[in-house]
């Protein structure tokens, strides 16, 4: 019988669930293994960008043209590429990068969506409309698409890309948090709060926000994931992060493809760091979405 | 080294081949080559384009030519002028014009044809554009006093007015319909050349068959050829591997020629060239600390230039080390004297060591940032740009680059809007006159992105345009690179373009040469079985 | 029924208007124009300004703003699409040169998706926490996560490495040669065809779930049913809904993934024209392909709402 493990879980549990935050980590870990293991590869993340600094071998910027395309040795373990920079020490930097885009585009758009999405529902009539209808017109756009047009006008580098991917993410992020929000909206304590007296902005932030909380976080950690794979693509094109920064995307361009036959190392280890750390931030972002909200829950 | 000895017998092997491997030429078949743009009109005169020379060229002649033949891109030789003469106050040039030219409409090609070209090169009417005007300032009139004979005179004598009479885009037009529309040679094409129009094909090709009056008699060999338009260099490549095209005429990047001589081997081809196409690095004299000429010598100094050229030759189109003229042409200074300018030094250390010192000497803190400009295009700006600040690096800059999209990039650099930028410059042929004009102080020259003003460097070129005595001019030019590369730095030569040009064994009488947009006429090359 | 769909209709007229105006603002506020783009990309010694003007003025660049908008949305209604401003064909041309490879390619990666996803999403559902379930969960997730270039890349190295095999460059069409062009086309519609095979197998494997949980469904397994009889007849009938919404809903996304991929096997597409017309300012050509495909995508989300309000009848009369 398709029964709920969770629940079942529950009714047979023969000691006190564990309290504290220590208790729903262990629980965490031992219900959903899948997103214990994507806990484990976005910290394992987290701390490569930490301690790039301490760990790297050499420079990441450093070109040591005897040693261009060399393979994975004793002195280069993944490799040099073809300005004879260390692929392992650009491996550990690009983390850095990766999460400062990844993070800041999700939680850019995230917030920007969320309180669209809020403020539309709340306001509701009219307003609601008229912002609803300005979402579709970016909804309409393809994401890449307003990606790169939002690159053209604003210039590349990852300030202007942390924007160009946070750009389609508001209006994907204001449409799930509406209807969210939507529900909210009737609850009695947001009428309470109306009677009360309390200003609009501040029912919004404080009242309304709050408990849209589920969404947005289901939101925000799948975004990081496509933020990650994003700048990737865009940097891949050219359009993305720049020269000299180590970036994963950035070092899978160029000379990574034409000398990929005598060269793989180039290729396949950022691709390997994407892939793994987008994996992360997705398996740990469907588990969350299974723990925290009961509706979508598939289990 | 190794890398030398390859060039070398290559070039020698080249040099010998021509008039020594004389396999007499078969006439017959068609030749087929890619061209990775298309032309926006087909007029020469406006153009600036490869992507008009390469498909369109062989259906005109101009008065004179670059000699085919010759491997430097700089020997004039005879077209549709038979022989001129210079007066001996250097102002007056007359052309003798061979007889029994005909158009490919059956019509005689007279004197009035070509002046009426040339007028429209010069003097262009309201409303009809002329990209290549600026070169001829000093040309006074164009007279055709007799229907062979086309006289140009100048305001004042010019070492370099026979090389401006050599560019390919000067299609020698008929005088008659100009003179009813003198823009319908945008939209229609009708020449003297070897190749007759036969269609062109938007997005497709572009054919040419053989033009059986053409008046160099036995010429052309080939039947016809096909201009295929593509739209990336690998379906270049892999047109030239799959043996459906003969020959691309820009270049291709060293892999891609690895790539095809390990597929193809004996197959294959390969001509190798320096290139008239070179990455400047503009610095931006306007903006503190780049006005003081120590920190821009710090700047060139930084650069070791012969690491990066052994190293980038193998990963991007670049190679050679050059001054303001391409190697191997005739103003070019020799390595042993070049070598001597800062920048060019064959002991790194020093190099690095002096420009610190100098970066010391001006008060440039140890760590200070700039960020440096450079446009969005992959080949070869990427692996310069990373070469440069790296170099940088090592002499305790730290340096931010700030990639700007392509079709943006000279708007922001026209404007000053930089401290130092990636500045590009490629010439059809390889001229003094046409090379330096982009150092010229900037009240002449507003495409001088530095922004300074030189009087003493206007004054040297000024001198060495005037100078016909080829070597007097070779020393006044020496003095000018000089001065803008060393002493002043206004400007940092990084390293020439390399072209590599691997195509079918089977294509003959065509020689490489420093410019892409020479040696397009096809009226030599012949295909063997 | 009729009065639905007419508002729904209605509905996208002032969406489109929005994206119509959005694209042309964005794209004047770019930075550099075509005529720069074309004109000091040479390098050459020589620059002419009165030249560029007078090609701007031929572009009708120099007209106001809002002229050459309107000039534009009259073209439209006459479907007259206008001229590319770099090549100077018409617009409708150089898409219908790209057209069928980028509608091939899209509607290949769908198939394989589906292909994929369906009997997946099934098997993870009825194997539900088995180490059947986790190996389909960790594939499809880790379909998502891995960028479709670097797929690309792998995919044609390995063919290289191993088959010494080169994919064709040049595009023939399927009913010119059909080896050829799949030969071409297999590799980039697997690398972009897994990674929407994700998305359909997560939904395929919810909605089965789902539909396994519902009474009637227990009812036949406790009468003894044989599973696949029930999963063919009863679950499958119901699951199979929000799946291919969402695969249709994907399908549309689709044409943004061609962009990127277009770019690692040099496709001519139309995700290739698009970087293209960005790269050179080609401002005619970049509106009329974004609206193309806003107004796919409108007509896609159309024809999805339409068919749950016959589906299901309570919508229509919201």
């Amino acid at each position: 019988m398709a029964a709920n493990p969770q629940t079942v879980d529950e009714l047979t549990r023969t000691s006190a669930p564990r309290a504290g935050w220590l208790g729903a980590v262990v629980d965490f870990v031992r219900c959903r293994p899948l997103g214990a293991i994507g806990a484990l590869l976005i910290l394992f993340m987290v701390a490569m960008a930490a301690t790039a600094g301490l760990l790297a071998p050499y420079n990441p910027l450093e070109n040591d043209y005897a040693a261009m395309l060399s393979a994975p040795s004793a002195e280069h373990w993944l490799g040099t590429d073809a300005y004879g920079r260390d692929v392992l020490t650009r491996i550990l930097y690009g983390s850095r990068t990766a999460l400062m885009v990844g993070l800041g585009a999700s939680l850019l758009g995230a917030s920007f969506g969320s309180l669209i999405g809020v403020a539309s529902a709340y306001f509701g009539g009219r307003i609601d409309l008229f912002v609803q209808r300005i979402m579709d017109v970016l909804f309409a756009f393809p994401v890449i698409i307003l990606a790169l047009v939002v690159v053209a006008v604003l210039g590349t580098g990852a300030g202007n890309v942390i924007l160009a991917i946070a750009a389609p993410m508001v209006p994907r992020c204001a449409r799930v948090v509406r209807s969210s929000a939507l529900s909210v909206r009737e609850m009695p304590y947001v009428d309470a709060a109306r009677a009360s007296g309390f200003g609009h902005p501040r029912i919004i932030l404080r009242h309304m926000l709050p408990n849209v909380m589920a969404p947005i976080l289901i939101m925000a950690t799948a975004f990081l994931g496509e933020a990650i794979l994003l700048e990737a693509s865009l940097s891949f094109i050219g359009l993305g992060v720049q020269e000299p920064t180590a970036a994963w995307g950035l070092m899978l361009r160029g000379a990574a493809v034409e000398f990929a036959e005598t060269a793989p190392w180039m290729a396949i280890f950022p691709g390997l760091a994407i892939s793994l750390g987008v994996f992360g931030f997705n398996l740990f972002g469907d588990s969350l979405r299974d723990a925290l909200d009961p509706r979508l829950r598939t289990q | 080294m190794k890398q030398f000895v390859r060039v070398f017998v290559l070039a020698a092997c080249a040099a010998l081949a021509a008039p020594v491997l004389a396999q007499t030429p078969r006439h017959g078949g068609e030749l087929v080559f890619p061209v990775p743009s298309e032309p926006p009109s087909y007029d020469g005169h406006r153009e600036e384009t490869f992507g008009l020379i390469h498909p369109i060229a062989p259906f005109y002649n101009t008065l004179l030519r670059v000699d085919p033949f010759d491997k430097s891109g700089t020997k004039p030789a005879p077209s549709l002028a038979e022989s001129w003469t210079v007066s001996k106050d250097g102002k007056t040039y007359t052309f003798k014009l061979r007889r029994g030219v005909k158009f490919h409409d059956g019509s005689e090609m007279t004197s009035k044809d070509v002046k009426a070209s040339y007028d429209k090169i010069i003097f262009p009417p309201a409303g009809v554009g002329s990209t290549r005007k600026g070169q001829y300032a000093d040309v006074e009139k164009v007279e055709a006093p007799d229907s062979a004979t086309v006289v140009f005179r100048l305001k004042e004598p010019s070492g370099s007015f026979i090389a401006s009479l050599l560019s390919p885009y000067n299609f020698i037009y008929k005088a008659d319909i100009l003179a009813k529309d003198p823009h319908w040679y945008e939209k229609n094409i009708m020449g003297t050349g070897p190749f007759i129009f036969v269609e062109h094909v938007k997005g497709s090709h572009v054919v040419g068959k053989r033009n059986p009056n053409y008046w160099d008699k036995g010429k052309p060999y080939l039947d016809g050829f096909r201009a295929i338009f593509t739209n990336s260099s690998s379906a270049e490549v892999a047109a030239i591997r799959g043996e459906r095209a003969h020959i691309q005429f820009r270049g291709f990047s060293p892999k891609d020629r690895d790539n095809l001589k390990a597929a193809l081997g004996d197959k294959i081809t390969v001509q190798e060239s320096p290139w008239d196409c070179i990455l400047l690095g503009a610095i931006n004299h306007e903006k503190k600390p780049f006005d003081d000429k120590r920190v821009r010598r710090a700047l060139t100094l930084a650069l070791d230039r012969h690491t990066g050229s052994k190293a980038l030759s193998q990963i991007a189109i670049v190679k050679e080390v050059a001054g303001v003229q391409v190697p191997g042409t005739p103003f070019a200074t020799p390595p042993a004297e070049l070598n001597k300018l800062a920048g060019y030094w064959t002991d790194a250390a020093k190099s690095r060591a002096e420009a610190r010192r100098l970066l010391k000497e001006a008060g440039v803190p140890e760590g200070f940032s700039f960020t440096f400009k450079n446009r969005g295009i992959p080949m070869p700006y990427e692996p310069l740009g990373v070469w440069m600040i790296d170099q940088w690096r090592q002499v305790g800059l730290n340096v931010k680059q700030e990639v700007i999209e392509a079709a943006a990039y000279f708007g922001v650099i026209r404007k000053g809007d930089f401290e130092v930028a990636m500045d590009f410059q490629c010439g059809y042929i390889v001229e003094p006159d046409l090379d330096m004009y982009k150092f010229l102080s900037v009240d002449r020259n507003p495409a001088n992105y530095g922004r300074y003003k030189d009087p003493v460097l206007d004054a040297l070129y000024d001198k060495q345009s005037r100078t016909t005595d080829v070597a007097a001019r070779k020393k006044i030019v020496r003095e000018f690179e000089k001065r803008v590369l060393d002493e002043e730095a206004h400007y940092l030569m990084t390293l020439q373009w390399h072209r590599i040009i691997p195509h079918s064994s089977k294509v003959h009488g065509w020689t490489v040469t420093p410019s892409h947009y020479l040696n397009n006429t096809l009226d030599t090359v012949w295909l063997s079985q | 029924m009729a009065s639905y769909i007419l508002k729904r209709l209605l509905a996208m007229v002032p969406t489109l208007l929005g994206v119509a105006v959005l694209i042309f603002v964005l794209l004047r506020v770019v930075p550099g124009d075509v005529v720069e783009a074309r004109y000091l990309a040479q390098g050459s010694q020589f620059q002419s300004q009165d030249l560029m003007n007078q090609e701007r003025a031929k572009l009708g660049l120099d007209q106001p703003l809002w002229k050459q908008f309107t000039t534009w949305m009259t073209g439209i209604a006459r479907l007259d699409f206008g001229l590319s401003m770099w090549t100077g064909s018409p617009i409708t041309e150089e898409i219908k040169l790209r057209f069928a490879l980028s509608l091939q390619l899209a509607i290949m990666a769908s198939l394989l998706a589906q292909l994929l996803a369906i009997p997946l999403g099934i098997l993870a559902a009825v194997k539900q926490d088995t180490w059947v379930d986790y190996a389909v969960r960790v594939f499809s997730i880790a379909g998502l996560a891995t960028p479709s270039f670097w797929l690309g890349i792998l995919m044609i190295l390995f063919m290289l490495i191993v088959f010494k095999w080169v994919p064709p460059m040049v595009f023939t069409p399927f009913w010119v040669d059909p080896w050829q062009n799949l030969a071409q086309l297999i590799w980039p519609a697997l690398a972009v065809g897994y990674r929407y095979s994700a998305v359909g197998t997560r939904m395929m494997r919810s909605a089965m779930l789902e539909v396994l949980r519902e009474d009637y469904i227990r009812t036949a397994r406790a009468k003894g049913l044989w599973l696949k009889l029930i999963l063919t007849r009863h679950a499958l009938k119901n699951a199979i809904l929000p799946v291919l919404t969402i695969m249709s809903l994907e399908f549309a996304f689709l044409l943004g993934g061609l962009v990127v991929t277009e770019q690692v096997f040099n496709l001519n597409g139309l995700g290739m024209l698009f970087v293209q017309a960005i790269a050179h300012r080609d401002y005619t050509l970049t509106q009329a392909l974004v609206m193309l495909v806003a107004t796919f995508f409108l007509f896609v989300n159309f024809f999805v709402d339409i068919a749950y309000a016959w589906i299901d009848p309570r919508i229509r009369y919201r």
